[in-house]
């Protein structure tokens, strides 16, 4: 069935994958309590009709100790089940503990404007707006803030999608494996240019990466403090575009709410940051 | 002189609201024009707009939430058709300005002017007839409770006319909601109508939890009160405790908008991490707020319509008070995505899901009320039994996102969408339609049309699920909600199905006005004289339909839990009813103009605060504040029924009572 293989569904990472089993698993415990209870509403509200002569009529029937028992039970047992998977789940897959892998991983920081997408590779020295590559088979480690409003960081077919935040940053590891292009979006209402703040994300095989981040690099134009002011001038559905060349600190200066600064010749260093823990958390 | 306030506030050039504000104003005209002509005026205002009695101000809620569900709807299909016509290269017949506000207003209006007035008006009718009391605790300020809720319903939809609705969601989430991204009026509208309805429910709750904690009839005790009674204190109590966190939310966004504070703002140190919790500590009680009257209405129906008592009363009361506390420990799980950490998000996740076990005892008992029951399927039951078979499936798709990892994926998606629409609609929804069909008799003493109701319950059934199993797809495509514009070509069938489901919602809606008339133009062929038509088991059975002012002529003397059904069946077995009491005059208290002139001014007030017009709003606070003041000083609060008057009555119900039992003895 083409509905069933598409988006969360069809995961392309250990992570959407892990995702994908827990929501499968789970739906399919509860369905073995609740499709056996609208078979019963259904059969018991048809046998107990009013026009049934063979059906028995207890009309002071109003409690029952062996029943009351079961129907606390059942769903008591389920949701320790459940919650047990939710126990498990919660501290496996969380958003900003690393991936188990021997490859090292990809930083990416990641930026959400109104209305596109910033992504910086800080090792590689590039940057694009609407179009994240990442290597196959190689943990990705993104740090998220927004220069704006809240938004969401989401790729369905990844996995995991996150706030990202103004003055805060948050945290999230994910991995591709199979390569291709899939959509990207932002999963957070945003303001009129909200549903054009998508973007593709490509997984090319880790040779590739390097490649294309050594071809990128130094080409093109360049992620300065007035380019960036530009850039954040609202715009929606916005071509993809890549800069050869970043500004030092432009991450730490968006999330420090400093990127004035970065008229200057030499960005000067962030001081001050708030962390995506809320107090005493 | 008139702050921000000028011509240009009034969309000359946008035909959508012109023309529909210009329908609205010349019905409303229309309608006061017809009432004034029939000379029901004097009527309408003693009867209804100053009227004291808890009967009448449950039916204007009513009323209220009935007409601002057709608003409410008209935003759902303009979103629906958007949706459906906006895909690829077409950016539809909505410009996003345009669209984020109705969608902000879709949610702000069914939520806060359908469902709560809805449930609240269920409340106010059925609660005191149910404990055998003549009214509420505070009959005036129950009044003035109604009055603002209406102020707030007002305020939304003159955004319509004047100005503009908040473009930012439901709950206006900063910094999207704070001056720098959202400069125009629209959040201040939303800001300052919710202030002002706020205050009215706030009222209510201190209303009925006072009413039920310290008025029933002699020998009603706590585990005899019927289980409506018992979720709607579940629910008031959740409105004391969770309304005041709105407000204090509310306020500090507004302290950020008019005085420059930062309390949730990009800069200046602000944090909006904490207006989401905040938000939240109200909104997920809201969400039980609503549900638990809902669940009330549903365990009367299953009793009545099954010939018995409520399967495992005490079990209901306990389900109950365990939703009403664990509804404060889960506002978390709207966040999961936040990044809050492994160890909070399954706390919260644990603590979300365990209001499911209480959930799924209700769903038990209501089965095992049916088991060796003699089912009815009146129109009532058909929702009961609708609601039963959709709830659990929204249940579980409820379960599904409080498992965080399950969460990280289809948070706010069209999934989640989904989600809230399938327990709102098949949970609160259904039991607003079983209620309004349930106790129509009683307030006007006429039963609605059974077809046309069944007709609407399939309307309803069938277009929620063609509406919203749609979106559960998408959702799970990585689908996320309140988009303008679709790019993804794929979308469009599942889209059109979805608009197909709401168009059949539609018409359900539609067919209720039909219903209404047609039951209203052949009211005398179905009449219900005897004040019990559906063979009830509670109190608001005993009395006439529509019951008089005073509700009870003496009040009733409760035996055991079902109080009405063991003395109607001692009445039927003995074939004679109790002895004649001594009738006593009763003090009934007087109308008063208090709630509406007060509402008038918090409305003229919370205007000129969204358009910056200061004299006037200095004006309108003192102007409320002053109709208190006058009201505290009048001396007379009550009228006096004579006894001549509550005899003749009383006498008059007992023949007609008499003979209903001699009917009911033979035919057994």
């Amino acid at each position: 069935m083409s509905a069933c293989d598409r988006g969360i569904l069809d995961p392309v990472g250990p992570v959407g994958q892990a995702e994908k089993t827990i929501l499968i698993n789970s739906t399919a415990i509860m369905l073995a309590i609740i499709i056996p209870t609208m078979v019963a509403t259904i059969a018991f509200a048809w046998w107990f009709r009013r026009g049934n002569s063979k059906a028995t009529y207890l009309p002071d029937w109003e409690y029952s100790g062996a029943v009351e028992m079961v129907v606390w039970s059942i769903p008591a047992l389920t949701i320790m089940l459940l919650g047990g998977i939710a126990w498990i789940g919660s501290h496996d897959l969380e958003p900003s503990a690393p991936l188990k892998s021997a490859v090292k991983p990809v930083r990416v920081e990641v930026v959400s404007l109104d209305w596109k997408w910033l992504f910086i590779y800080p090792d590689q020295g590039v940057a694009t707006v609407n179009q994240l590559v990442v290597p196959a088979g190689t943990p990705v480690d993104y740090e998220l803030t927004s220069a704006t409003v809240w938004n969401v960081f989401f790729v369905p077919q990844f996995g995991t999608m996150i706030y990202t935040m103004p003055r805060m940053t948050t945290r999230l590891y994910l991995q591709a494996d199979v390569q291709g292009s899939y959509d990207g979006l932002s999963a957070h209402f945003s303001g009129d240019g909200f549903p054009g703040m998508q973007f593709k994300a490509h997984v090319v095989p880790p040779e590739q990466f390097t490649v294309w981040a050594q071809s990128a690099r130094g080409q093109g134009r360049t992620l300065d403090g007035p380019a960036y002011v530009e850039l954040t001038k609202p715009s929606s559905y916005v071509r993809p575009m890549t800069y050869g060349a970043v500004a030092p600190g432009l991450f730490d200066a968006i999330v420090a709410g400093r990127t004035a600064q970065l008229d200057l010749p030499q960005a000067a260093p962030p001081t001050g940051r708030a962390t995506a823990k809320p107090p005493g958390g | 002189m008139l702050g921000k306030l000028t011509w240009d506030a009034i969309p000359f050039d946008e035909p959508i609201p012109l023309l529909t504000s210009a329908v609205v104003i010349l019905a409303i005209l229309g309608i006061a024009a017809w009432v004034w002509r029939k000379g029901w005026w004097p009527y309408v205002w003693n009867e209804y707009i100053t009227s004291t009695d808890h009967k009448h101000i449950g039916i204007m809620y009513i009323v209220l939430a009935l007409l601002m569900l057709a608003r409410g709807f008209a935003d759902a299909i303009m979103m629906r058709a958007q949706q459906s016509l906006a895909i690829g290269a077409s950016q539809g017949y909505l410009p996003p300005e345009h669209y984020n506000q109705i969608f902000s207003a879709h949610g702000t209006i069914m939520i806060f002017f359908v469902a709560m007035p809805f449930v609240i008006g269920f409340m106010n009718f059925v609660v005191p007839l149910q404990l055998g009391v003549r009214d509420v605790a505070f009959p005036t300020m129950n009044n003035v409770s109604f009055w603002l809720t209406a102020s707030g319903a007002l305020l939304v939809n003159l955004s319509l006319f004047i100005g503009e609705f908040a473009r930012t969601g439901w709950l206006a989430f900063p910094p999207l909601s704070e001056l720098e991204f959202s400069p125009g009026v629209g959040v201040d509208y939303y800001l300052v109508a919710l202030q002002i309805s706020g205050v009215g429910t706030v009222l209510t709750a201190v209303n009925f939890v006072t009413t039920i904690l310290k008025t029933r009839a002699p020998g009603m005790s706590y585990m005899r009160m019927p289980i409506f009674c018992w979720t709607s204190l579940a629910s008031n109590l959740l409105i004391l405790a969770a309304f005041p966190v709105l407000t204090v939310s509310l306020a500090l966004l507004m302290l950020d908008r008019y005085l420059g504070f930062h309390f949730f703002t990009n800069d200046g140190g602000g944090n909006s991490m904490l207006y989401m919790n905040l938000i939240w500590i109200w909104g997920h009680p809201e969400v039980y707020i609503l549900v638990l009257p809902a669940f009330g209405i549903f365990s009367e129906v299953a009793a009545t319509f099954s010939g018995k008592p409520l399967f495992g009363y005490r079990s209901m009361v306990f389900a109950t008070l365990a939703i009403c506390i664990i509804s404060f420990m889960v506002w978390l799980h709207h966040f999961f995505t936040m990044g809050a950490g492994a160890n909070i998000n399954a706390i919260f996740g644990i603590a979300s899901m365990i209001i499911g076990v209480p959930t799924g005892v209700k769903i038990y008992n209501w089965l095992f009320t049916m088991y060796g029951g003699r089912v009815r399927f009146t129109v009532p039951m058909y929702y009961l039994i609708g609601f039963m078979l959709t709830f659990v499936l929204g249940g579980l798709t409820g379960v599904l996102l409080a498992i965080p990892p399950v969460d990280f994926v289809v948070h706010n998606s069209l999934f989640l969408v989904a989600h809230f629409h399938h327990v709102i609609i098949g949970g609160v929804v259904f039991a607003i339609m079983a209620g309004y069909t349930y106790w129509f008799p009683k307030a006007f003493g006429f039963m609605l049309d059974e077809r046309l109701g069944k007709a609407i319950f399939w309307c309803w059934f069938i277009g929620f699920h063609l509406a919203f199993m749609p979106l559960y797809v998408l959702g799970l495509w990585g689908g996320t909600r309140r988009m303008q514009h679709i790019s993804d070509p794929t979308w469009a069938p599942w889209l059109n199905v979805a608009l197909v489901g709401a168009v059949i919602i539609g018409l359900g809606i539609a067919l209720t006005v039909v219903q209404l008339l047609y039951s209203i133009k052949t009211r005398d062929q179905r009449r219900d004289i005897t004040g019990d038509p559906w063979d009830g088991r509670t109190l608001e059975w005993l009395t006439l339909s529509p019951p008089p002012h005073y509700n009870f002529a003496v009040l009733p003397d409760v035996h055991g839990e079902e109080a009405y059904w063991t003395r109607k069946q001692t009445a039927i077995k003995e074939d004679r009813l109790i002895d004649e009491p001594d009738y006593k005059p009763i003090e009934m208290p007087i109308n008063s103009p208090t709630g509406v002139i007060c509402a008038f001014f918090a409305s003229v007030c919370g205007f000129a605060v969204i358009w910056h017009i200061w004299w006037l709003a200095i004006l309108g606070l003192i102007g409320a504040f002053a109709i208190f003041v006058w009201y505290a000083w009048q001396d007379e609060h009550e009228h006096v029924i004579p006894v001549e008057e509550v005899r003749a009555n009383a006498r008059e119900r007992r023949r007609i009572r008499m003979e209903h039992l001699h009917e009911l003895s033979q035919s057994t």
